[in-house]
């Protein structure tokens, strides 16, 4: 194989795992404070993207022209907004639920997420069809040798790297990370010291989420392309990530993300026919799970009888 | 002999119970106008919910637990009569029985979570190996269809045994884990797979059972024909009726009891000696074999078999109708299968909003209601045991 394909296949396999550890550390944010997988994470994303696109075409119709602006108001809109409902689903359909079987839980958040899906399916104008994602970020490129890197991919892993390290920072510098951290690790002890757990928990959700919207846009942005459908398949890549890492655990979920779309490109590098690339990647997720149980990262904790 | 004239509940209210659910079947699969299919189903909804409450409900539980045995042939006999009232209409016969199959799968998975806690999101995935078995072994080799049948189950229950070491290995989320990615591993395998005929699917030969073609109508004197689907709803309605009768056999055994262990605390079941891998290995495979069998008879049912028809929301469709119907209870089960399987079919009006609705009525039961429409009862072994 040739230098540019290689290229090629490490930029890609890079841009997917930045998309990747953007959902995953979402995932483990929320299994951290409540022991909960929040299964319409990815649909969360999804409707991320579609409210940067609506974003977009909202700016330009008051006359906006600078792609710059453009692109920090689909970003802080998408941001803001999925923030939100992640609040809102937390502090309607999860916390409700504490306490009853896990499954249910997993049930009821999937279930929110085709309610997601649906909505906007049936509710946006012609949901059913992919819509054109704009072009905002330069698209010129530099060329090393046989390599080229173009400008658009290098931002956007720019930016979702740094925005996995603003949570990392968020959670392990400030006082409100002390806080979420206290609230993962024992949330009674927390409350008996006078923390609002509710309050935290939110604010965890809404940080996990704005993370996602911004998995949206990424996507949405490289792609140039979004569709109501794209959330699932993310959703579920994320939550393999994110238990492949070790749930829990921000590391992790890094490692899980990029290891995920290594998996992915190697499949497509290996294989005659390319689409056996997420067969490969989700057998190896399941050999990785039977060889460690709890992620790479194994979880820290021994079961109290 | 007056005590245990005491002892005997009586059995009209179970008889009459079935007989009103018989007659609700009729008429739901009956009416056309959406105003009346809709207020059936509400009514079915409240109906459900309002049982385990009232004195009626208890009787009828109380008749279940004690004489069984005249009031299942009594069921058996409803829904033949259900059956035979619509033996010329294609359409309600394969409705009939899609719910019936897939009542069957949900069966087996209501013996992996409900009884052994076993999760399995890839229901539909099982659905799907004995789907494709059906598809490949009656196409290319002259075995008999029962064996068909049963080899559908058999591999379903082996590929099902390939993800045993995984499921055991791990708990909670991490479980899920592994059963989602194979739902989603199996779905684009059989996309790309071109022996397996890709996203187009493979066609399936009908069933030939005794030399009868189930796909054949049925002559029935001079002018009417019985419509073919009829033979594959009274064989639905016979496997169904055997896994029915396992499944009770399990539940009241010392099999059954074990499960239940497993499920409530696995680590007080490990404490107290019972084989924990054992007994999940026995529930996940038991279940799956279920499904598999299910997939194949609905595959030569429908004529093929495409992988759309096995995808990770199918699987979903498949959990929340066990959760709905009431977590371990077959009868639920199959209650749930009939309301999610069939409404969207008849109420045409919502069948584009269906998901969307359906997703959300899931959600207000696990808010509202989280142990189901009808929830499992307390198993009896002694007839009429603690009741005054």
């Amino acid at each position: 194989m040739d230098l540019s394909l290689l290229g090629q296949y490490v930029l890609n396999g890079l841009m997917l795992g930045t998309i990747y550890a953007m959902v995953a550390v979402g995932f483990t944010l929320f299994f951290g404070v409540l022991d909960v997988i929040k299964f319409s994470h990815g649909d969360v994303l999804m409707v991320g993207a579609f409210t940067g696109l609506v974003a977009y075409l909202g700016l330009s119709a008051l006359g906006v022209q600078s792609n710059a602006l453009l692109t920090l108001g689909v970003m802080l809109s998408a941001v803001l907004l999925i923030a939100l409902l992640g609040a809102a689903l937390a502090r309607w359909l999860v916390l409700p639920l504490r306490g009853a079987p896990p499954i249910n839980l997993l049930l009821i958040t999937l279930m929110a997420g085709t309610v997601l899906r649906e909505a906007i399916r049936l509710f946006y104008p012609a949901g059913a069809n992919p819509k054109p994602f704009p072009r905002l970020l330069p698209a010129d490129s530099v060329s090393f040798g046989a390599l080229t890197l173009r400008f658009d991919s290098a931002i956007l892993i720019a930016l979702g790297l740094a925005s996995i390290v603003a949570v990392h920072l968020l959670v392990t510098r400030t006082r409100l990370g002390l806080a979420i951290r206290a609230v993962a690790q024992d949330s009674e002890t927390a409350q008996v010291v006078g923390m609002n757990f509710q309050r935290i928990v939110l604010v965890t959700f809404a940080i996990g989420s704005a993370l996602a919207a911004l998995a949206g846009v990424t996507a949405g942005l490289y792609y140039n392309e979004i569709n109501f459908g794209m959330g699932l398949l993310l959703g579920v890549i994320g939550f393999s990530a994110a238990v492949v890492g070790g749930l829990g655990n921000l590391y992790g979920a890094i490692l899980g993300g990029f290891l995920f779309a290594g998996l992915q490109t190697l499949g497509a590098v290996w294989f005659a026919v390319p689409a056996y690339k997420d067969v490969f990647a989700f057998a190896v997720v399941i050999l990785v799970m039977t060889w460690r149980p709890t992620g790479l990262i194994a979880e820290q904790s021994a079961e109290r009888v | 002999m007056s005590a245990r004239a005491a002892q005997q509940p009586v059995l009209w209210p179970a008889f009459a119970a079935t007989g009103a659910i018989a007659c609700f079947a009729y008429l739901f699969l009956r009416v056309e106008a959406q105003w009346e299919v809709a207020a059936l189903a509400v009514g079915a909804v409240l109906a459900l919910l309002a049982f385990g409450r009232t004195r009626l409900g208890a009787a009828v539980g109380a008749a279940w637990s004690v004489r069984p045995v005249p009031l299942a042939w009594g069921a058996l006999l409803a829904a033949s009569v259900v059956v035979a009232l619509f033996a010329e209409d294609h359409f309600a016969l394969l409705l009939i029985a899609t719910v019936l199959l897939y009542g069957l799968a949900c069966l087996g998975l209501t013996i992996q979570f409900g009884y052994a806690g076993v999760v399995n999101f890839s229901g539909a995935a099982f659905f799907g190996v004995g789907g494709y078995t059906a598809a490949v072994l009656a196409t290319h080799t002259a075995l008999p269809h029962p064996l068909v049948l049963a080899a559908g189950g058999v591999l379903a229950g082996a590929i099902g045994s390939l993800l045993v070491l995984p499921l055991l290995r791990t708990r909670g989320h991490y479980a899920a884990l592994i059963t989602i990615a194979f739902a989603i591993l199996f779905k684009t395998f059989l996309e790309v797979n071109d022996a397996l005929g890709g996203p187009q699917g493979l066609k399936v030969p009908g069933m030939r059972m005794l030399g009868w073609s189930f796909n054949d109508n049925i002559p029935l004197g001079e002018q009417t024909e019985l419509s073919f689907y009829l033979s594959y709803a009274v064989f639905s309605l016979l496997l169904l009726a055997g896994a029915l009768l396992l499944m009770r056999r399990l539940e009241r055994s010392w099999l059954g009891l074990s499960l239940d262990a497993v499920r409530i605390d696995e680590t007080a079941a490990a404490v107290f000696g019972f084989e924990v891998a054992r007994w999940k290995i026995l529930a996940f495979t038991l279940g799956n074999v279920l499904a598999g069998v299910a997939g194949a008879a609905y595959a030569m049912m429908t004529g093929f078999v495409a992988p759309a028809s096995f995808t990770f929301a199918e699987s979903l469709i498949m959990v929340s109708i066990v959760i709905l119907g009431g977590l371990g209870n077959p009868v639920g089960v199959l209650a749930a299968a009939a309301l999610v399987l069939v409404l969207p079919e008849k109420l045409q009006v919502i069948q584009e909003y269906r998901f969307l609705l359906f997703s959300g009525f899931v959600i207000l039961v696990l808010l509202f209601r989280p142990e189901g429409l009808l929830p499992r009862t307390l198993r009896q072994y002694l007839p009429g045991w603690g009741r005054a």
